[in-house]
């Protein structure tokens, strides 16, 4: 690849306490690139995010944000490198509102969304914007912390199970949303459990299994390894 | 029974019970941030009113000054023992930070009586705020009204920064998840140490505001900050204002048992919160598990 990798993963290992839960973890993400790490319940996505994040206990290998190596870095160090982090619980401050929400993380870098753009963009936010954050619906949850992180100027997005528990209409617009940000050139990983949401955005797949890579697969591979695909999440 | 005297107990419950609203205030912020329980709050509330002393006897510098000057020190003073020894039994149990801050109220109340002996140190009231203001149907010392009108404006200034402004938002987020909050880059640590000093020096203020009242003793903190902490059980952790108000209650009513049955006073806000543990145990404004 001619770009220089906007992560870089090699050889990670991640522990909670005394399970090791990440087995040499390698990936590397472009520029620009849209990449899905998928794989059956308990195979260390949501592991492979904290670890990225820094929020880890304990974690060995090389993770290089941008060119600059990670592993020993502290979370907020991590994230001022410009990297916009969508936990899976969503962690909306139940003792912050909607704007609140909107406005605690501070700028990362140029190019940020401004909150009369985010508003315009998700109208249900501006609605709700004196709300407690945790009184909006799981959709209206999951668009707040994904607006949250745009309003940043990171332009590398950590994004696990955006559209776990949602109703499809909503499934639809986070993935407008994705799209969106795909196309304005910002680099995306994300963790997803439905692979059709994944196999519409990503341009690359990262199948994980007991806390490795097993396969990766092209966007244009899918269809001829979609039994493989299919055999390896159990679908 | 006397009005004059129910009145002037209320007035003492008060003043009290503003010493108790900044105590507790600064507890609660730390607790919050720092899950600490910091009994040697009633330390840096002592060394409040012993700094007015020594500032104004050593330096000249009188009451104003000491306004703004013994909150900066008592502050700077709790953030090196945040950053020294408190940083360091973050990831403990609660226990451990209550066994630390008890230590830390020993050892300094312990320095300050090997330095200037247990006996009691008399502070003026300043010039300013002597006299007093018949209000019909009580005599009210100017001093005493200022310490309750100054205490609330501290209180209510905190409440503001940690409600309205940016610092406060980032303040509560780290309060409610600290490793989310350094996920967005947020250097929580520094805030912590921050917290900690805001938090210390409230009770310092609280110490200087205490100074011409009550004489400037190395044991004056010691016994102030078990009320406190009681305090803090009744009104529980949940609420800033909610641990203002119960904070002026309580205050009140402890100068109330002074009327009715002085015997009982030093006890009335410990039965209370018995009382409180056994019905609500998260405490009244506190969020119920």
């Amino acid at each position: 690849m001619a770009e220089p990798a906007v992560l870089q993963i090699d050889g990670l290992h991640g522990f909670y306490g005394e399970s090791h839960v990440l087995h040499g973890l390698s990936l590397e993400v472009s520029p620009g690139e849209v990449v899905a790490i998928i794989g059956r319940n308990g195979a260390g996505k949501t592991t492979t995010m904290r670890a990225i994040m820094g929020l880890l206990e304990r974690r060995t290998g090389s993770i290089k944000v941008k060119g600059q190596e990670t592993i020993a870095a502290l979370p907020e160090t991590i994230a001022r490198l410009g990297v916009g982090f969508v936990p899976e619980e969503r962690g909306i401050y139940a003792s912050l509102d909607v704007t609140e929400n909107l406005l605690l993380p501070p700028k990362l870098g140029e190019g940020g969304t401004s909150l009369d753009e985010l508003y315009r963009l998700f109208p249900n936010l501006r609605e709700r914007r004196r709300s407690q954050g945790t009184r909006l619906s799981g959709g209206e949850q999951q668009m707040l912390a994904i607006a949250r992180v745009l309003r940043t100027g990171a332009d590398l997005f950590l994004l696990d199970e955006p559209t776990e528990g949602l109703a499809p209409v909503i499934v639809e617009q986070i993935c407008t949303v994705i799209e969106g940000m795909k196309n304005k050139g910002l680099t995306v990983v994300l963790v997803e459990q439905n692979f059709h949401v994944a196999s519409q955005l990503a341009d690359r797949h990262y199948v994980m299994e007991h806390g490795r890579i097993v396969d990766v697969i092209a966007r244009g591979e899918l269809d001829a390894k979609l039994d493989r695909v299919k055999s390896l999440l159990g679908i | 029974m006397n009005a004059q005297v129910i009145l002037g107990q209320l007035l003492v419950g008060l003043i009290n019970g503003s010493f108790y609203a900044m105590m507790s205030l600064g507890l609660a912020i730390v607790f919050g941030l720092l899950g600490i329980a910091n009994i040697a709050q009633g330390a840096f509330y002592m060394m409040g009113a012993f700094f007015s002393w020594m500032l104004l006897r050593w330096l000249g510098a009188g009451y104003f000054p000491a306004l703004i000057l013994v909150p900066l020190i008592v502050g700077a003073i709790g953030m090196v023992i945040e950053r020294l020894l408190l940083r360091r039994i973050y990831r403990l149990d609660h226990m451990y930070g209550l066994l630390l801050t008890f230590g830390i109220l020993t050892f300094i109340q312990g320095l300050f009586v090997w330095l200037f002996a247990t006996a009691g140190r008399p502070y003026p009231v300043p010039a300013e705020l002597r006299g007093g203001f018949d209000l019909g149907f009580m005599f009210m010392p100017t001093y005493r009204a200022w310490v309750v009108a100054a205490s609330l404006t501290f209180c209510l200034a905190t409440w503001l920064v940690i409600e309205k402004t940016p610092l406060g938002r980032t303040l509560r987020a780290a309060t409610e998840n600290p490793s989310l909050t350094r996920a967005f880059g947020v250097n929580v640590p520094a805030l912590m140490t921050f917290g900690f000093g805001v938090g210390v020096a409230l009770a310092g203020a609280a110490g200087l505001l205490a100074a011409p009242i009550y004489s400037v003793s190395p044991l004056m903190g010691g016994d102030l900050v078990i009320v406190v902490f009681a305090v803090v059980v009744i009104g529980g952790m949940g609420s800033i204002l909610g641990s203002i108000v119960t904070s002026l209650t309580l205050g009140v009513l402890e100068g109330l048992a002074r009327v009715v049955y002085p015997q009982g006073a030093n006890m009335v806000i410990f039965v209370i919160m018995i009382a409180v543990l056994l019905v609500r145990p998260a405490g009244l404004f506190g969020r119920q598990p």
